[in-house]
């Protein structure tokens, strides 16, 4: 199991370790719903530097993100970033993933842990034109600094104007001291924040400094637990449990990252899907009754036949019910249908509702 | 990590305080901070009888659901109702008022089968 360049400081906080992506990582430090709170209504920060990095440079850089990627990343200028996904040959995910165009010709391409091997290999299977690959992940961290009061809490620590960089906007400049580290307006929470990209060497001053200049704001670190409860609540997907190497982006509600103006893995099914409709689409759900739904219970209908599964499911923290997400037929999709998720001997009712759960 | 040397003790990771022949039951320390946030105490087997390492009840944390192992056979004579609406007594006083059921044990001599404080504090590598 590997460790990230903090994982003893993460033990000295009296962290709860577990592995996870083959990454021994933080799950909680001092409970899941006070780490939820902090990063809601003040500020919070995971040690997230198990994601994978790989550098994508040259002429031909563009070339294969647009073969391999589905959201058009023509639309990136320097100093944007955008969230994507991989397609594979047979109508599901290789991955999902955030693309930073760093210079002109070079790419940042952010990746899931559990996958940056397969990622990596995908990639190289697919660049027959040309681009340079370097994957990074192990020579760099990831803090990802979140909540409302992020931009109030991290000034003083940079030269930039936090305020002014925009929702998946980004910043190569000084940070903590250290010099040209990524300043990403991005993070899968949904309160805000930042993304913090540096060198392993680099991360330990950076955190520390962090937590001073945050200890007026209660600042405090948050883990994995939280991380997921976090974005369950927005209904971001999670490589695994909502989205895989079987579900399309179109069945998952990643229409809006499928752009089909070029040609890329599977697009044209992908298209057809698309103008067709999907058969089940990944739908959220509130329970109506007490209960928690969880990954891979049953979602039954009226009659208690089983029409699909729970792909993520948790107590809600914010709206203190049990909300998940799961695939139905599209019969079921739109928002206000009835479904009943079999928890042990229940069919609990629960309905369809639109995202987010949580609106702020 | 508390482990009260009155009480007794499941390899399931509950405790079991014996008063004659009925006994009250609950979760450990090292039980609830392995689950972390408690927000439901599921029992519904209330005045039934079952038999020893049957499932009783479901403790549900905000990231993980659990099975409740009955530590003696007996009837469920009563459930800590107070659990309905503050379930996180279950971690901020797992040997008092997180209490969950009481039984009225159908065989004392199983008493024997249960783990002394010592014992318990060995399984869990305290």
């Amino acid at each position: 199991m590997k460790d990230t360049a903090l994982t003893a400081t993460h033990q000295a906080l009296g962290a709860k370790m577990v592995p996870f992506a083959g990454y021994n990582m933080p799950v909680q430090y001092e409970g899941v719903n006070i780490e939820h709170e902090t990063v809601r209504n003040g500020v919070g920060v995971f040690d997230v530097s198990h994601m994978g990095e790989f550098l994508i440079e040259g002429p031909h850089a563009l070339e294969l993100i647009q073969k391999t990627c589905s959201n058009d990343a023509s639309k990136l200028t320097v100093g944007k970033a955008q969230y994507s996904c991989m397609p594979n040959d047979d109508g599901g995910i290789v991955d999902d993933l955030i693309i930073y165009r760093i210079k002109e010709d070079t790419y940042l391409l952010v990746v899931n842990a559990s996958n940056i091997e397969k990622d990596w290999n995908w990639l190289q299977s697919k660049n027959d034109v040309g681009a340079e690959l370097r994957d990074l992940s192990e020579d760099y961290s990831l803090l990802a600094i979140q909540g409302p009061k992020a931009v109030e809490a991290m000034q003083s620590l940079s030269s930039h104007d936090l305020s002014d960089i925009k929702f998946y906007n980004f910043v190569v400049g000084d940070f903590a001291g250290i010099e040209h580290v990524i300043i990403s307006a991005t993070g899968y929470t949904g309160s805000g924040g930042f993304e913090i990209y540096c060198k392993n060497s680099e991360v330990k001053q950076i955190w520390d400094k962090v937590f001073e200049a945050g200890a007026d704001y209660g600042i405090k670190p948050i883990g994995l637990a939280a991380r997921d409860t976090l974005r369950l609540e927005m209904g971001y997907c999670l490589y695994g449990n909502d989205i895989d190497d079987t579900t399309s982006p179109i069945e998952a509600g990643l229409g809006w990252i499928t752009k089909f103006t070029k040609t890329f893995t599977n697009s044209e099914a992908l298209e057809d899907q698309k103008r067709r409709g999907a058969e089940r689409k990944l739908v959220a759900f509130e329970l109506d009754e007490r209960g928690i739904p969880r990954q891979g219970y049953d979602i039954v209908d009226s009659q208690g036949k089983a029409i699909g599964n729970v792909t993520s499911g948790t107590m809600s923290p914010s709206l203190n019910k049990g909300i998940g997400l799961g695939y139905v037929p599209t019969v079921f999709a739109d928002a206000g249908s009835k479904i009943n998720i079999q928890i042990r001997k229940n069919a609990v009712p629960a309905t369809v509702v639109k995202l987010p759960f949580y609106k702020g | 990590m508390n482990i009260p040397s009155d009480l007794k003790y499941t390899k399931d990771h509950e405790w079991v305080k014996i008063e004659g022949d009925v006994v009250t039951v609950g979760i450990t320390d090292f039980a609830q901070g392995e689950l972390g946030d408690i927000v439901y105490v599921e029992v519904e087997t209330l005045d039934e009888t079952l038999e020893a390492e049957e499932i009783f009840g479901t403790v549900e944390a905000v990231k993980t659901v659990s099975d409740l192992f009955l530590p003696v056979s007996g009837e469920i004579i009563e459930f800590n109702e107070a659990l309905e609406d503050q379930p996180e007594t279950v971690n901020t006083d797992p040997y008092g008022d997180g209490w969950m059921i009481k039984v009225k044990c159908s065989d004392v001599s199983q008493f024997d089968n249960l783990m002394s404080a010592e014992d318990y504090k060995t399984l869990i590598g305290a």
